[in-house]
């Protein structure tokens, strides 16, 4: 069977589900798929109080932010949610398979689609990655946050931009020991009072700094972090070994961007925005007229941002289908002139800059 | 030095303190965020309208010390545990401190703690004075210390039992 949906959102992070809301608010029927064991993408392991503004929920944790778009959804009966279901393939023919439970495979015909998968981690190469202990920074918080596994005794965090720093935090409250936070650059990436928060509470950020080994029998014991030059180089004599038993790695995040490729969007590559990303207008439409994007699937940035994007692109996406929305414009104009105002800063400068390149 | 290691510089600090007239008076907030991010609950965190609306939500937090009361409703509210109390007139020698704190256990009143300064280092036996739960889960310590550390410690640690 195939299932005729007008609009299919694959991915029920802020920005799929934002999207759904728009659309759902617009009359639209909503089909949204997730992998996830629950809805909400990275919402559900967030712990912390999240930034942005106050109108993007900004000071409410991240995980209540995920519940109170879940109730809002799920509060329309003309929204449907398959979970543990991922999506698997995009066919000439406009049809998208989907792998329910592992088991079960789902053929859906929408007349439109939104891409907000999210992001994945980068992976780090060097000697003995593969042993157990060494986990992307993202796993980690999953394990703490969601499953209430302890992950490690003793642990070196890997990168610290924003993911790297909240974790690190959030391992010492599960009540892990952290080590250090290790940092290549010679500047600490994530917002200050990330750093400052976990600096007083005891953990070294050891900027222009990085890790070159592993070692360990049948799993991580040890690592050897090595301070770098101006040009990356390891300073010979600087090598110091570190007890550990966990090895964090936040070295960043990278689009993920299959489906826009298996549709046969046009993607380019920009550094800022993290890697390979899809060509779009103002309503969040790929060049592929009835996919649209959001969130960190079009560039990694935040929840604030993903949210405001999923809102251009549900309403985006409900006026393709015909909807009729009175005041469009008016709320269209207000998701773009809030979205700008975040990107403003200086934070947001490298975001802005990354855009010209596939905003159309 | 803050963008290196997370602690802010002396300088830093100078830059956000209120006028010695106005902190001899008694309580007052100190913002420890000195960079611009897109954030801005604090200020609609306080009531009595101490820290300033901002025209972009990227402006640096500002404090209205006149108008501050040194209540501390703000320091639950900021998600970068960056707003604390100061209160260089609680005795003859000693400052009250308030401050964010996630972690759990929490500790009693009356518990004498360790006082660490803003790298994480002891720097003095900080007495608690008080635990004032927050509903929204940053709760809130008072703690009393020698007044030259006013301005030093910004953390305690709770030693394991
Ligand atoms: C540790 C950490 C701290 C953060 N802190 C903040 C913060 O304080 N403030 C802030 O604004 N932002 C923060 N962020 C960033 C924020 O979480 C993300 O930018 C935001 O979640 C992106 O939303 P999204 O909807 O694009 O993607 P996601 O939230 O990643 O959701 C994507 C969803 O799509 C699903 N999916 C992927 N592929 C498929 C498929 N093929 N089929 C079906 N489903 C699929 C995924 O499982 C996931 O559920 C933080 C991120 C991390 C990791
Ligand atoms: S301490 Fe109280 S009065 Fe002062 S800024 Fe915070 S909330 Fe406002
Ligand atoms: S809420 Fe906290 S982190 Fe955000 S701007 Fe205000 S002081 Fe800074």
């Amino acid at each position: 069977m195939i299932h005729q949906v007008p609009m299919l959102v694959i991915g029920g992070g802020p920005a799929g589900m934002v999207a759904a809301l728009q659309a759902l608010e617009a009359g639209v029927d909503v089909v949204l798929i997730d992998d996830g064991i629950e809805i909400g993408g990275q919402l559900i392991k967030q712990t912390h109080k999240f930034f942005g503004s106050e109108m993007e929920y900004a000071g409410t944790r991240g995980f209540q932010i995920g519940n109170l778009l879940t109730d809002k959804l799920f509060s329309f009966d003309n929204f449907k949610y398959f979970g543990r279901t991922t999506a698997t393939g995009f066919y000439e023919d406009g049809v998208v398979t989907a792998l329910k439970d592992n088991k079960e495979y789902l053929k859906f015909k929408p007349e439109v689609i939104l891409i907000a998968t999210g992001a994945s981690e980068k992976p780090l190469a060097i000697p003995n990655c593969d042993l157990p202990g060494v986990y992307g920074a993202g796993a980690v918080q999953t394990l703490m946050n969601l499953y209430g596994v302890m992950p490690g005794k003793k642990a070196l965090m890997i990168g610290a931009g924003n993911i790297g720093l909240i974790i690190a935090y959030q391992l010492l409250q599960a009540g892990t020991e952290v080590s250090a936070v290790v940092e290549a650059m010679p500047c600490i990436g994530g917002y200050l009072v990330h750093a400052s928060k976990i600096r007083r509470a005891g953990i070294p950020i050891m900027t222009s700094h990085t890790i070159t080994e592993i070692e360990g029998d049948a799993c991580v014991e040890r690592a050897q972090i090595v301070r770098v030059d101006e040009n990356w180089q390891p300073v010979p004599g600087t090598e110091k070994w570190i007890d550990t038993d966990l090895i964090c790695v936040a070295v960043g995040l990278t689009p993920l961007i299959d489906l826009l490729w298996m549709a046969g969007c046009e993607m380019k590559y920009v550094a800022k925005l993290g890697g390979e990303v899809p060509v779009r207008n103002k309503q969040m439409q790929a060049t592929i007229p009835n996919i649209f994007v959001a969130g960190d699937a079009a560039g990694i940035e935040e929840a604030s941002s993903a949210i405001l994007e999923g809102a251009i692109a549900g309403l985006g996406m409900a006026n393709f289908l015909g909807a009729e929305i009175a005041d469009y414009d008016e709320k269209h104009n207000k998701y773009w002139n809030e979205l700008n105002s975040f990107r403003s800063g200086p934070i947001g400068q490298r975001i802005s800059e990354g855009l010209k390149f596939v905003l159309s | 030095m803050l963008k290196q290691t997370g602690i802010p510089t002396k300088e830093d600090i100078e830059k956000i303190l209120p006028s010695k007239q106005r902190r001899e008076k008694g309580a007052y907030v100190v913002i420890e965020c000195f960079e611009e991010i897109p954030c801005d609950p604090c200020t609609a965190a306080c009531q009595y309208g101490a820290i300033l609306q901002m025209e972009n939500v990227n402006d640096l937090p500002e404090a209205d010390y006149e108008k501050c009361n040194g209540c501390g409703i703000c320091i639950g509210l900021c998600p970068g545990v960056a707003i604390f109390v100061v209160d260089e007139t609680y005795s003859e020698e000693k400052a009250l401190i308030k401050l964010p704190y996630e972690f759990t256990p929490l500790p009693n009143k009356g518990d004498v703690v360790p006082g660490l300064d803003r790298a994480g280092e002891e720097v003095c036996k900080a007495e608690v004075i008080r635990v004032q739960k927050h509903p929204s889960k940053t709760n809130i310590i008072w703690i009393t210390v020698q007044k030259e550390l006013a301005h030093e410690v910004r953390f305690i640690r709770i030693p394991e039992i």
